[in-house]
């Protein structure tokens, strides 16, 4: 294939919108992964700020999915499921799992032990100490495990094109299938610039919602 | 119940033991493509992050690549070369080989990096020299992250050695992606839990490197905790 450029460009300049149309929906079948993950996550995570012994069996069950290879975990489903949104979405909910629920737990950990005898003393219930003062305290670090998991689920979503979902994965695949590498190397690039600006956005959102942080006050 | 019971059928049927397409020798292609990408991107990643945790030069280049390793997917990992090596295993172990480096270089350079600065000094004042130092002191002290880091190269690599089926590799993935072409359940179901178990198999005896090579002194067996160094945090990259 040395004889033809690895990138075609015209092609490319054709299909602007067709390339658009990859990466939203490639964006779109993230954002519903990471946002139910995060619910379910911050329900596990309720569980184990009220009664510590749920956390080895959740981690344990939420670490085992996150073993489970995502082929595998999507050729599970498609017996049960089909070859369908909802098989992509449950495999990839179950990535982010371990990764949110890990993170979680130790941000709401990681609050100093005065500012929650301060936060009794001021006569705030469990619930507002929780509300007002663990759950904004531990923001960074729960934007941290979102960030991670966000990234991860990126790059899983191309697998989900295996299974004929569509996205930058599905565009790959046919690059691959029809032996023409364009279609390949926008798949990957646009995943890896997604990915770097979904990261940029949590960060920045982060930063929106801490402000307190930004005076170097901690 | 039709399901599993096909698939408990398909599973013992002994035409699926033997021959080309057979389960022991897709095990044994699955683990041959997940066993030479580990090695060759042990002996890459494991000399670089031993002497950059020790220098402490060139810091920036293990970042970069650890984010990096984690934006690029791995099905683009496997694709991008397709042009240049076209199909088949040297794709599929080149591919695996990247793969496997960034968990492996960052947990070995930030490992030894975290290594306590007083014991490097006592080894430095009894006369050691710079190899010794990373031998003796340096390197069973960061051997729990470094195996850390080989556990989670290992598990991506099992995992993503699935995807080489789809440029026209063996082992296992053959099962998932022919079950999804034929529509076959009971192959993909078969494939599936082989998978599945080969990754948890490959988690679990990393573990047990870690409790039976780590040295006593350093796990704390034997030791209160107040004389432990921090456990590191392991980099999360599921595949």
């Amino acid at each position: 294939m040395a004889d033809e450029p690895l990138v075609d460009w015209e092609w490319v300049l054709e299909h602007l919108d067709d390339l658009w149309a990859a990466t939203y929906e490639h964006l779109q079948l993230t954002i519903i992964a990471v946002v139910v993950g995060l619910i379910i996550s911050a329900v596990a995570s309720l569980l184990i700020y009220r009664d510590r012994r749920f956390y080895g069996p959740l981690t344990g069950v939420a670490g085992l999915l996150y073993t489970i290879p995502s082929l595998a975990l999507f050729a599970l489903l498609v017996p049960i499921t089909g070859l369908s949104i909802l098989t992509a979405e449950i495999a990839l909910v179950s990535y982010t799992l371990l990764i949110l629920i890990r993170n979680i737990m130790a941000g709401l950990d990681g609050v100093p032990r005065e500012m929650r005898e301060a936060a009794d003393g001021m006569g705030y219930t469990p619930w507002q100490r929780l509300a007002r003062v663990e759950f904004p305290l531990a923001v960074p670090v729960i934007v941290a495990g979102l960030r991670i998991a966000t990234v991860t689920i990126i790059g899983l979503v191309t697998v989900a094109g295996l299974i004929g979902q569509g996205g930058l994965g599905a565009l790959m695949i046919r690059g691959f299938s029809r032996g023409f590498p364009t279609q390949i190397y926008l798949g990957a690039f646009l995943t890896v610039v997604l990915a770097l600006m979904a990261d940029a956005a949590l960060l920045i959102l982060q930063r929106a919602v801490t402000p307190w942080l930004r005076h170097g006050v901690r | 119940m039709e399901l599993l019971s096909e698939t408990l059928a398909w599973f013992t049927d002994p035409q699926h033991w033997q021959g080309s397409n057979g389960i022991p020798l897709r095990v044994l292609q699955h683990i041959y493509l997940s066993t030479v990408p580990l090695l060759a991107g042990l002996a890459v990643a494991l000399p670089l992050g031993l002497a950059i945790g020790h220098t402490r030069r060139f810091e920036t280049i293990v970042v970069a690549i650890a984010n990096l390793g984690r934006a690029v997917p791995s099905l683009a990992l496997l694709l991008i070369f397709l042009p240049f090596v076209g199909i088949g295993d040297p794709l599929i172990i080149i591919a695996l080989t990247l793969l496997s480096i960034p968990p492996i270089l960052v947990n070995t350079a930030v490992g030894i990096r975290e290594v306590d600065g007083e014991l490097v000094q006592a080894g430095r004042g009894m006369g050691m020299s710079e190899l010794g130092l990373i031998r003796r002191v340096e390197f069973p002290v960061a051997l729990p992250v470094i195996i850390a880091g080989m556990r989670v190269a290992a598990v991506q690599v099992v995992a993503t050695a699935t995807l080489g089926a789809v440029v026209a590799g063996g082992g296992l993935g053959r099962y998932l992606v022919d079950g999804f072409a034929l529509q076959d359940h009971p192959r993909l179901v078969v494939g599936a839990v082989l998978v599945a178990l080969l990754a948890i198999l490959t988690e679990r005896a990393f573990a047990f490197m870690d409790s039976r090579f780590v040295s006593p002194g350093i796990t704390g067996r034997h030791l209160t905790p107040a004389d432990l160094a921090p456990p590191s945090n392991q980099p999360l990259i599921p595949t």
